[in-house]
Parts: C-alpha cells; sequence; structure tokens
C-alpha cells in the first residue's frame, strides 16, 4: 500500500524509454522512502513487458490486456488507473509527459482530485512545514521551470494522495536496477474497471510516422537560437553539423521565430539532450533552454554578447559573430582533422 | 447534414513570457507582471480560429468565450468578438485567486454547466504554465469525453464530430459523439485577424466593472440600448459550485519554494573570433575525440 506508481507507455509491445526512466527514477524514490515500486501496463498482447518493467526496478506489474485497450484511448485508459489508484492508494504517481501521458494523467488528477505537476525537471524527497504549523514528512518535491523559464518552482501536494507528476522524456536518466530481478504479476480485471460507454471516441485512421527529424541522440549538436538572425543564416549551422557529423537544434525562440521546424527544438518544451559536444549559437540561455542540455559533456557559446547567462555554463565561452566564427571553425576542422 | 452548434471557447490571457526583457524579474527575484504585456495566449487562439470554421460550416451556431481571470481579462473576450463570436463571460472573483489547474477546471465547469455547449474548444496548454491540463481536467469534471492535441476539426455532423490529430509519432483521425472537449495544437491554422465590421460593432463591448469605472454615463447608456455589447461577469455565486473548490482552497498543489534561476557557477574559457583562437580549439577538440 502507498507505494510508487509508474504508468508505462507500450506500443506493439515495447516500453516506451520514458517510461523505463520514470521506472529508473521511481526505484531511487521508493529506496529512500522504504516502499515499493509498481507499474501499470495497459494494452494488448503484453506477455513478456513484465521481465523489462522488473529489470528497471518494478516490485510488481499490474497488466491489463485487452484488445481494446491498443491503440490507447482516454476513457479506457483512464478508468483503468482511476479504479487502480482508489483501491492501492499510491502515494506518488508518475506519468510520461508525452502526447499520452499529458492526455491521460490530467484526467486522472481530476478525477482523484488531487494535484499534478506538469513537466517536472527533477523529482526530490523532502518535509514541508505550513505556516498554520502543520508538519509533513518525506513529500514529493516536483521541480520545474515556470513562467517561461524565469523561475524555478518547487511544487507540493501537501494533502492530497497521489502526489502526481509528468517528465519528459529523456529529462531522467534509465538504468537497469537488477538484471535477474523478479517481482509479482497483477492481471487486472478489465471489465470490473471498463464499460462500454469508455469507448465512444474511436479512432478511425492512425499512421504512425517515426520522427523525421530525431536530434535526441545526436552525438554533436549545433544549436541556434533567436539571435542566429533568420532561416538563411541557420544554414551555416546545417554546414557545421553536417561537416562535424552531428544535427542541428534550436531554442523556442528561434522555433517561435520560424527559423526551424519544432522537432530541432531542445528545451524543457522541446527535448532534452546529452550530447558529447553542444555548440550553442546566438542563444541567451534562459533556464528552461539549459534544462534541455546542461548534462552535455561539453558546451561552447558562440555569443555577441560576453555576458550571456549561457556562458556561465558554458565550457568555451567564445564572444563574435556566427557568421564569422562558424566558417573559421569549419575551415580549421578540416585543416587538422586526418 | 449539418446543424447549429452552441460552442464555448476556453481561453486565457497570459503574461507575454516569449517577450521577457531585463526588466522583467524585480530586483528582489519576483516577476514583474506589469513588465510584461498581457496577450491572448497563442493556442487559444488556435483554438478561435477552429470554433470560428465550425461555426462557418455549421450556420446558425454560436460561440461564446469563456475566461477566468482578473477585469482586464476583458480584453480577450473582446479580441474574439472582432473576430466572429457571439459573446464571452468573463469569471472573475477574489475568491477565484490563486487557483492551481485543478481548481480553475473546477470553476470553468461549473460555469460551462450553465452555458450548457454541444462543443468546448480549448487551446492545447497556456504560456505562463505550459501545463496541458485544464482542458483534460474540465472534460473529466463534466464527464465528456475529450480530443487533445487537435490539429483540425475536420468536420461535424449531426452529433458526430471527427477531428485530426497531431501526435508524436504521427497523426491520428478520430471521431466521437457530442458533448466533447477539445484541445487545439499550435500547429492547427493562424487565427484569423479581426474583422473591420465586427471592430466597429464591437468597440464598446464593456463588463459592469469596466462601466463603472468610466467617468461618463455615455457607454452605459449604450450597451444599455445594446444588450450585445454587455460583457457577462459571472463571481461564485453565479456559477453555483461548492466555495472550498474554488481558487487557493480547491488546490491541492502548493508552491514551496520559488528561486530566480541561477546557474551553476563554472568558469568558461573564454575565446575571441580570431583565427588563432578558433584553431587552437578545434585541435583541442580534434585531440580530446570530442570531434573527427
Amino acid at each position: 500500500m502507498n507505494n510508487i506508481f509508474v504508468y508505462c507507455e507500450i506500443e506493439k509491445g515495447k516500453v516506451a524509454d520514458v517510461s523505463l526512466e520514470l521506472l529508473t527514477k521511481g526505484r531511487s524514490l521508493a529506496n529512500q522512502l522504504g516502499c515499493s515500486v509498481e507499474a501499470l501496463a495497459i494494452g494488448h498482447e503484453l506477455s513478456g513487458v513484465e521481465a523489462e518493467l522488473f529489470r528497471y526496478g518494478a516490485d510488481i506489474v499490474h497488466i491489463a490486456d485487452d484488445a481494446r485497450l491498443t491503440p490507447y484511448l482516454t476513457l479506457p485508459h483512464t478508468s483503468i488507473v482511476v479504479g487502480i489508484f482508489k483501491e492501492e492508494q499510491p502515494q506518488i504517481a508518475l506519468f510520461g509527459a508525452t502526447t499520452l501521458g499529458r492526455d491521460l494523467a490530467p484526467r486522472v488528477s481530476s478525477a482523484l482530485k488531487s494535484g499534478l505537476t506538469a513537466d517536472c525537471t527533477s523529482l526530490e524527497i523532502g518535509d514541508h512545514s505550513d505556516t498554520k504549523g502543520n508538519e509533513y514528512k518525506n513529500l514529493l518535491y516536483q521541480i520545474r521551470p515556470a513562467f517561461g523559464g524565469n523561475i524555478i518552482a518547487t511544487i507540493i501536494n501537501p494533502d492530497c494522495r497521489p502526489q502526481m507528476a509528468t517528465v519528459r522524456e529523456g529529462v531522467m536518466r534509465k538504468e537497469v536496477y537488477e538484471y535477474a530481478k523478479t517481482g509479482e504479476v497483477k492481471q487486472v480485471d478489465v471489465s470490473k474497471y471498463v464499460s462500454d460507454t469508455d469507448f465512444v471516441v474511436q479512432i478511425i485512421e492512425r499512421h504512425i510516422e517515426e520522427r523525421k527529424i530525431d536530434i535526441k541522440d545526436a552525438p554533436i549538436i549545433i544549436s541556434g537560437g533567436y539571435g542566429v538572425g533568420s532561416k538563411e543564416n541557420f544554414n551555416l549551422l546545417f554546414e557545421l553539423a553536417s561537416v562535424l557529423g552531428g544535427e542541428v537544434g534550436a531554442s523556442r525562440a528561434a522555433v517561435d521565430a520560424g527559423f526551424v521546424d519544432h522537432a530541432r527544438q531542445v528545451g524543457q518544451t522541446g527535448v532534452t539532450v546529452r550530447p558529447k559536444l553542444y555548440i550553442a549559437c546566438g542563444i541567451s540561455g534562459q533556464v528552461q533552454h539549459t534544462a534541455g542540455m546542461q548534462e552535455s559533456a561539453m558546451i561552447i557559446s558562440i555569443n555577441n554578447d560576453p555576458n550571456a547567462p549561457i556562458n556561465q555554463i558554458a565550457d568555451y565561452a567564445i564572444t563574435g559573430d556566427i557568421a564569422d566564427v562558424i566558417p573559421k571553425m569549419i575551415k580549421y576542422y578540416k585543416k587538422n582533422s586526418k | 447534414m449539418t446543424k447549429p452548434l452552441k460552442i464555448v471557447v476556453l481561453a486565457k490571457q497570459v503574461p507575454d513570457t516569449r517577450n521577457v526583457g531585463k526588466d522583467a524579474m524585480k530586483a528582489d527575484g519576483t516577476v514583474n507582471r506589469a513588465a510584461l504585456p498581457a496577450i491572448f495566449n497563442p493556442e487559444d487562439l488556435n483554438a478561435l480560429e477552429q470554433s470560428l470554421r465550425l461555426k462557418d460550416k455549421n450556420p446558425g451556431s454560436t460561440i461564446h468565450i469563456l475566461t477566468m481571470g482578473p477585469g482586464r481579462a476583458a480584453e480577450i473576450i473582446r479580441e474574439g468578438l472582432f473576430r466572429g463570436t457571439n459573446g464571452g463571460i468573463l469569471l472573475t472573483d477574489r475568491k477565484f485567486a490563486g487557483a492551481d489547474t485543478l481548481a480553475t477546471s473546477y470553476a470553468l465547469s461549473c460555469a460551462v454547466r450553465k452555458l450548457d455547449p454541444d462543443i468546448i474548444i480549448a487551446g492545447r496548454q497556456a504560456i505562463d504554465g505550459d501545463t496541458a491540463q485544464v482542458g483534460p481536467q474540465v472534460a473529466e469534471k463534466l464527464d465528456w469525453p475529450q480530443v487533445t492535441y487537435a490539429e483540425e476539426i475536420l468536420e461535424c455532423t449531426g452529433d458526430k464530430i471527427t477531428v485530426k490529430r497531431r501526435l508524436e509519432h504521427g497523426v491520428e483521425v478520430v471521431t466521437c459523439a457530442l458533448p466533447i472537449v477539445i484541445t487545439v495544437n499550435t500547429s492547427a491554422p493562424e487565427c484569423r485577424p479581426r474583422n473591420a465590421k465586427f471592430l466597429m460593432k464591437y468597440k464598446h463591448a464593456k463588463t459592469m466593472s469596466e462601466l463603472q469605472e468610466q467617468d461618463t454615463d455615455y457607454y452605459a447608456n449604450l450597451v444599455n440600448d445594446r444588450c450585445y455589447l454587455r460583457i457577462a461577469e459571472w463571481g461564485v455565486t453565479d456559477i453555483e459550485g461548492e466555495e472550498n473548490q474554488f481558487g487557493l482552497k480547491g488546490s491541492p498543489t502548493k508552491v514551496k519554494k520559488i528561486e530566480n534561476v541561477v546557474f551553476h557557477a563554472k568558469e568558461a574559457k573564454r575565446l575571441q573570433a580570431t583565427d588563432s583562437d578558433i584553431e587552437s580549439l578545434m585541435k583541442e577538440l580534434i585531440e580530446n575525440h570530442t570531434i573527427g
């Protein structure tokens, strides 16, 4: 009872990375709290997924297997999650901040009248005392940038359970907890929770396209901000990326200005990346951007403004114009590489 | 076969967090709201456009904007009128203050019950919080189905609506019976500009509070003569909810701590855009196998 629950997204028998990342995080929080981790696997043809969920730290896997449960539909999945949560009374519930998780989690929180914090960048356990003298032990600190990234807010749910949070893919690390770990499988009686009215929304067409642009796994990312100035100037970044074997990323400001596609956006509302080299061109370094790239192994900033905030997390800060610096980088890379 | 629809658009006036200037933060580290212009939340404009297109296709339909906020949020109801909506309701009451997404969705759902629409259309998320929670939370409170991440409402015939969704990995076309809550993505078409005729007709549309702030009775008389200029203002007593579910009291999430953004201090190696600096950097990166 009062365990940590992780809703696991499963497509064609494959568990989403974000769900494994949440299991890893859930496991470490559970070890701190001395409770168990329970995974929810809702879909169809799920045999075998439990092994992977155990390996990443789950102690109990609830399997709700029914042909009608895949592809994902809001209402039947909500009914199952809400039903199980009412019985099991989790203290913490984690969801991926994906299009699925951001559709499901608010619905569940609304049904349970519990608080939900979106797009957390960090989850910690801590205590709280309020102004009325109430003391709370071991709350979930849900930490996220807010107000356009100008502040970092720590959100708590002192009185309501579960304490719910969503986290974007790539923000937490995924790590096998124990290769040989096993646990308990609980088969969910789907008909107990789901009614025919839950199928009022019907999917009549569905094409799953792989993301055309995927910068998440690129070892080198050349990223541009509003300071790059134009779509044309981004060509310089693409040229450097192609020479170095990397991908082009961007800040939200550059995407909003229409310089590049949204799929390239790095940061809190884009993707989180950890390349071995991140070159930030004309990016001032607002926290919602740096939240998505600060764990890069090496950061080089190119900026006209020697005092740009990005320079504070950079390993190298080049003061200058990208139109001047990038061609020189290309020239000297070509000259010196074998 | 089309039929007239009662549409409610949920919209929010937000500080323009995308254009944060140097004076946006006060010396004590709190946000200086006054320095940020208040705008129509961008994705709510995408939602408004979808509602207007639906009205164009289903003649006789009506659109009302429902928004919660301080008195100045009446501005976005006017912006709606200038583009072709029929009216709007401003939920404004000190008892709504301090609401998190759950308390906000509770207040909105109470107001929606009074309006009794066929369709609710909202932006996916607001730029001041980026949570994307209010749409689904309202749907749950009404016990209505939801379609999130909508890019286009394809058609609405009889009691059935067909919607194209844009997801991370592709697209989905779904169909559902009314009533329904739809939240619209930024990938949906941009909102049409103001219409000159509507601008002339509605430029003096005002809430009662706004009329009371005027020095003359001119506008009050005008609004009395032309009832379409009256923007409704509702407080907690108008929407018949449980008072402990509104505002701060009805908000399970609390803000424990707010930190002004501070970067980890780390000394960056400073370079200039000179040939020698760049060449030595590239050599270093090649030698330590970062590149190449």
